[in-house]
């Protein structure tokens, strides 16, 4: 899973200076984003939404020295993967683009703050990162999540339970003044 | 900010993971760049050379570590046509 170590900013800082790691670890962080953009915003299908997603790499790769503000990556990117959609919808002429365009405003909303409970989530130890994703974005049962991480599947629904109350205080506290310390 | 458990639940369904094979070719795209690079500078050096990669892009692109992917191989012949 990912780490909250590295900021935003650092990242395209480093990925700038050509640090390969760095750019796996961008992509790694903005891939959910772009995709549910692409597939859950705009309602792209599976062989558009991933021109869309390369698309957005590439660009975001190739146009990363025009972007003023790097801490603003995150904006740039949601700004940049719109655009691809809007233009694949308006290629491909099957749908109202604007119809689609104003149902895609509150979903793009969520997406965004979703963005930001995955990054409360990078501050959790590893192991309560796994379980809430494996549940919650994957779809992975309690047998299956149990049989991964070598748990008794009875235990899972009281760790997840657990986890989501660390992660509703990062989420409520984010400099951690209140945080429990254990857990 | 107050946050409610069922709406962290929720947004945490919002993201799921994209699928990996995207995310792998994302991730090659600098050494698929440089890799590029390099085959257009030896293109630009001898005609005979560029029509050679060319006409086998897969072996080419294979010949310097990179995955013909029908990605790898639409830029590869993007950058070769310019």
């Amino acid at each position: 899973m990912e780490t909250a170590a590295v900021t935003d900013l650092e990242l395209v800082a480093r990925c700038r200076a050509g640090d390969a790691a760095a750019w796996h670890l961008l992509v790694e962080r903005f891939s959910r984003f772009v995709y549910a953009i692409c597939v859950r915003g705009f309602r792209l299908s599976e062989p558009d939404a991933e021109d869309v997603f390369q698309e957005v790499f590439a660009k975001t790769f190739e146009q990363l020295h025009r972007l003023r503000d790097d801490g603003a990556i995150r904006p740039w990117i949601a700004q940049l993967t719109r655009r691809a959609c809007i233009d694949r919808l308006r290629a491909g002429r099957e749908t109202a683009v604007a119809d689609v365009e104003d149902t895609a405003v509150d979903e793009l909303a969520e997406i965004d703050r979703a963005l930001d409970v995955r990054q409360a989530l990078a501050e959790l130890p590893e192991s309560c990162q796994q379980i809430l994703d494996r549940f919650f974005a994957r779809d992975e049962s309690y047998r299956t999540i149990g049989d991964e991480l070598g748990l008794p599947a009875g235990t899972i629904a009281s760790r997840i339970s657990r986890c989501l109350e660390k992660l509703k205080s990062i989420m409520e506290d984010p400099d951690g003044a209140d945080r429990p310390v254990d857990g | 900010m107050s946050y409610e458990i069922e709406e962290i639940a929720h947004l945490l369904s919002v993201l799921p993971p994209a699928p990996t094979g995207w995310v792998e070719a994302a991730q090659k795209l600098p050494q698929l760049r440089a890799g590029i690079d390099e085959l257009v500078a030896r293109a630009e050096q001898d005609a005979e050379v560029r029509a050679r990669l060319v006409a086998d892009l897969e072996s080419a692109l294979a010949e310097i570590g990179l995955e013909p992917t029908p990605n790898a191989l639409a830029e590869a012949r993007r950058r070769l046509k310019a």
